[in-house]
């Protein structure tokens, strides 16, 4: 089972970004995926978030738990969830919105301009897209063939040229990262999956 | 049973929450009326349904209130249409004035209750299964109800359609009781084509406008239906009536009104209920769930399992009308029922009326706005299995 | 009489058989109640407009005008209180050929119902609205009502209304009926033409008519009897068609200003939901007419 959460600021296509994963994964990549989100006013302020749960079982428990990927598009949302990823678990992010802390230079941490190559291509809103590129080449989660079948009924009809041309880049940025590197990164273990320890109920005043 | 109106349905695999799958199942079934107030976390189906019914013949209007919502898509059930409303807590309340008019009016229609924290506002965008005893008796007086209860987005489309088709059988209004999580939780659907999509069609009356008495009741207890416009001129109120839908302000007539409202459903619960059962042989322990908990539950039995306890699981599809005879059987069998759900106990109540003492019934409760952590389940599963 | 008078005698029809439910008759309103004459008005209107009742359906919510759906002879309906507008709304919206009609009380429409008639009227939803104002609640009673002149005696105002009441015209106009007259159950040939107009025009109508209740009413308030009332009718409505809505309120035994006050052209609501669809979808869409076939 893979946990990832794909985070940002309202507006960055995070949710969207989510959807397309599990989208790929359940409808191309034949696994079951699960995909929650926050919703309320928790989720149009700053730090948004989607979960996403892949699995070549049927997932029960519906909710993240720990993740092992986490990409991030914001420093508030690297802030706010880059801390709980499990040890040895992937971390994504933009490279020009979030400044990690010291510590985090140390674990698997890839980076990529995605807003900046997004806004290259003419549109910043492909961002997510291009992150989705990159999160597809190094975390090897869901498959590219997957994704490129699957991309073009994921986003509105008018930017399906756009979001391919974001798709690719990221991607190719993401193999050519992996390329420098001296060996492949291996994959995350943990232990069982377990609840986690009673949160405290999100908070929403509506 | 007929098949679906290929125009609603939208065959083939999706990657749909909850609530939106909800809303083809309706479209499957062929629901062309929908009227509903938004509330979340209910909304994102009547969403899809406004974005869906302009091109399939329906008709979606947002009403002032889950008041007028209940009482618009009684209306339209009786104007000929297949009818539906959703909503959460707060709404819910509202709609069990005419709720009621829907049992007494024999109106088969459709109910969503996407379930919130409650009491109150509660928690709007988090789950709970908190309103399960309201689906039962929240409306005033005697009367039996059908409602079901998914756990994930694909049972959210099958079960909407079954409670289409229920309603159509019983003429009876009929609840799909979701929660939060279910609702807003998204994964893959795959709907069939409209020949492999089962519809029970309206027991319409064929006999000639002399004959007909809208409340004389056929062989199974649910009388024949016309629509309006149809030249029947027939009468029909929330009062207490006889066959001829005329009030009747006597004991007697209450007597056989009220009673067969309650007997059409109470005398054929085997025939309604739809349960999953699992490793019922030689249990110890039974853990009883219903929707996003029986799914929960799962990985605390098959862990209770790995260990060496025999513990069944029986999950409740349909909640109400509850499935009495099963637990009154299971009860003479087993040590303890296990009964999580996501208030602080309700269906427990019921299988602790059922077991009558002679098995344990150990309640796994939650406030509301999360899920069961499985440790909680599986824990209860120990109790009861010693 | 002798036997063979009796038999020479034919049976005694009422005009209006069928268009009652006369297996219902007697029915269970009081001596002088202006519920009688205005059903009469309703179904001559119909008669008038030479219309099958097969494409006739009443809705009632509670009270004494409740129960006009269980005598007239159409598809009827006797919902919940304040419910008949949604309730019509929808058997409407599903089937908009047929001449769907509320019946109902001042409280039942104005009080419990307020909400609904107001976004009905706003929304211009193709149903006629007939308001039966006796200006109490008479079957629980003779409670205040949101229609009780300021002043006027209630057993839930035992001292005397102070609560400002409704003008009924004036709400409708406000909320964008297309159609609002106001007249009394004395008025009957008028009040005949008035509901007629309303049936057959488009859109959200309004015809209210003001109804002795004198079990209650009158009685609380010393009015005297129902012929009484008709008489204070009779001496204090002033006919004043197009009248502004603002200058219809009605003060404790005043001048009642009947009349026809509203009668416009608006889009109902299938027909703007026709034309808009039209215009985002073209040719994919097809114009609505009703969810059943």
């Amino acid at each position: 089972m893979n946990e990832i959460r794909i985070s940002g600021f309202g507006g960055q296509g995070v949710i969207r970004c989510g959807y397309i994963i599990g989208r790929i994964a359940a409808l191309y990549d034949d696994k079951h995926a699960t995909l929650t989100q926050s919703f309320g006013p928790e989720a149009r302020g700053s730090a948004c978030s989607a979960q996403i749960l892949v699995d070549a079982e049927p997932i029960r428990y519906p909710y993240l738990t720990q993740p092992d990927t986490v990409v991030a598009m914001s420093q508030e949302a690297y802030d706010k969830f880059g801390s709980d990823l499990v040890e040895g678990g992937l971390l994504l992010i933009d490279e020009d919105l979030v400044k990690p802390t010291p510590s985090d230079r140390e674990r698997r941490m890839y980076a990529i301009p995605s807003t900046r190559i997004a806004e290259e291509l003419g549109n910043r809103i492909a961002g997510n897209i291009v992150m989705l590129g990159f999160f597809t080449a190094i975390a090897g989660i869901v498959s590219v063939d997957a994704a490129r079948k699957a991309l073009p009924s994921s986003v509105p009809e008018r930017f399906i040229d756009l979001n391919l041309a974001a798709f690719e880049k990221g991607y190719e940025y993401g193999v050519e990262l992996l390329a420098k590197e001296p060996a492949a990164p291996a994959r995350p273990k943990k232990a069982a999956r377990k609840a986690p320890v009673k949160k405290a109920a999100k908070k929403s005043d509506k | 049973m007929i098949t679906a109106d290929p125009k609603g349905v939208l065959t083939g695999s999706h990657y749909l929450d909850g609530d939106h799958a909800v809303a083809e199942g309706a479209l499957a079934a062929g629901c062309r009326f929908f009227a509903g107030y938004p509330i979340t976390p209910s909304t994102e189906v009547a969403e899809r349904i406004s974005a869906r019914f302009p091109l399939v013949g329906g008709l979606f209007v947002q009403m002032e209130d889950e008041l007028a919502s209940m009482a618009a898509i009684l209306g339209g059930a009786w104007g000929g249409a297949k009818s539906m409303s959703v909503t959460s807590g707060p709404g819910f309340s509202l709609m069990m004035e005419n709720l009621g008019l829907g049992v007494m009016m024999e109106v088969p229609t459709v109910l969503v209750n996407v379930q919130r924290g409650g009491p109150s506002t509660g928690l709007p965008t988090l789950p709970a299964q908190a309103d399960m005893m309201q689906a039962r008796w929240g409306s005033h007086g005697d009367y039996e109800i059908i409602a079901l209860s998914p756990s994930s987005p694909q049972e959210c489309f099958d079960y909407t359609i079954t409670c289409f088709n229920l309603s159509e059988k019983y003429r009876v209004p009929v609840l799909l009781m979701m929660d939060e999580c279910v609702g807003h939780m998204t994964e893959k659907i795959v709907i069939p084509k409209a020949e492999e999509i089962e519809i029970e069609p309206r027991k319409w009356f064929k006999g000639s406008t002399e004959d007909y008495l809208p409340y004389k009741p056929d062989d199974d207890m649910v009388p024949w239906m016309v629509k309006v416009g149809d030249g029947f001129r027939f009468h029909t109120t929330g009062l207490t009536h006889d066959e001829r839908g005329y009030p009747v302000m006597s004991a007697e007539c209450q007597k056989d009104n009220v009673g067969r409202l309650v007997d059409k459903i109470r005398s054929r619960v085997d025939e309604i209920v739809i349960l999953e059962e699992e490793e019922m042989e030689g249990a110890d322990v039974v853990v009883v769930s219903y929707g996003i908990s029986s799914r929960v539950a799962i990985p605390a039995v098959e862990r209770a399992r790995a260990d060496g306890m025999k513990v069944g699981s029986l999950r409740l599809v349909t909640v109400w009308p509850f499935p009495e005879n099963r637990i009154r059987e299971l009860a003479g069998q087993v040590k303890a029922f296990v009964v999580p759900e996501i208030n602080l106990g309700q269906i427990c109540l019921e299988v602790e009326r059922c077991a009558a003492g002679r098995a344990e019934t150990i309640l796994v409760p939650h406030a509301g706005g999360w899920v069961h952590d499985d440790e909680d389940i599986y824990q209860a599963i120990r109790g009861g299995a010693k | 009489m002798t036997a063979d008078k009796k038999a020479s005698t034919p049976d005694p029809k009422h005009p209006m058989e069928h268009l009652l439910r006369m297996d219902r008759m007697p029915h269970i309103w009081c001596p002088t109640c202006g519920l009688g004459t205005i059903v009469t008005a309703f179904a001559s209107a119909i008669e008038k407009l030479e219309m099958s009742l097969d494409d006739v359906v009443v809705v009632s919510g509670i009270g004494c005008t409740g129960r006009v759906a269980g005598y007239v002879k159409t598809d009827s309906f006797h919902t919940t209180h304040g419910r008949a507008i949604p309730f019509a709304t929808g058997l409407h919206l599903v089937n908009p050929k047929l001449k769907t009609i509320v019946i109902s009380g001042d409280g039942d429409l104005f009080s419990i119902g307020g909400n609904h008639f107001i976004h009905a009227a706003r929304r211009n939803v193709d149903i006629t609205v007939i308001c039966v104002n006796n200006f109490i609640y008479a079957m629980t009673g003779g409670q205040v009502a949101p229609t009780t002149p300021l002043k006027a005696n209630a057993s839930t105002m035992p001292y005397g209304n102070f609560e400002r009441p409704f003008s009924i015209p004036y709400l409708a106009d406000s909320c964008g009926a297309v159609y609002v007259a106001r007249w009394s159950s004395l008025h009957v040939r008028r009040l005949t033409t008035a509901i007629a107009e309303a049936i057959a025009k488009p859109g959200f109508s309004v015809v209210e008519v003001i109804s002795p209740c004198s079990t209650l009413y009158s009685r609380r308030n010393r009015l005297g009897t129902g012929l009484d009332l008709m008489k204070f009718y009779h001496d204090n409505c002033e006919i004043q068609h197009g009248a502004d809505t603002r200058d219809l309120d009605i003060g404790f035994q005043e001048k009642i200003i009947v009349g026809k006050f509203v009668d416009r052209d608006r889009p109902t609501y299938v027909d703007s939901m026709n034309e808009w669809y039209g215009e985002v979808f073209g040719d994919k869409y097809e114009s609505y007419e009703g969810s059943v076939k």
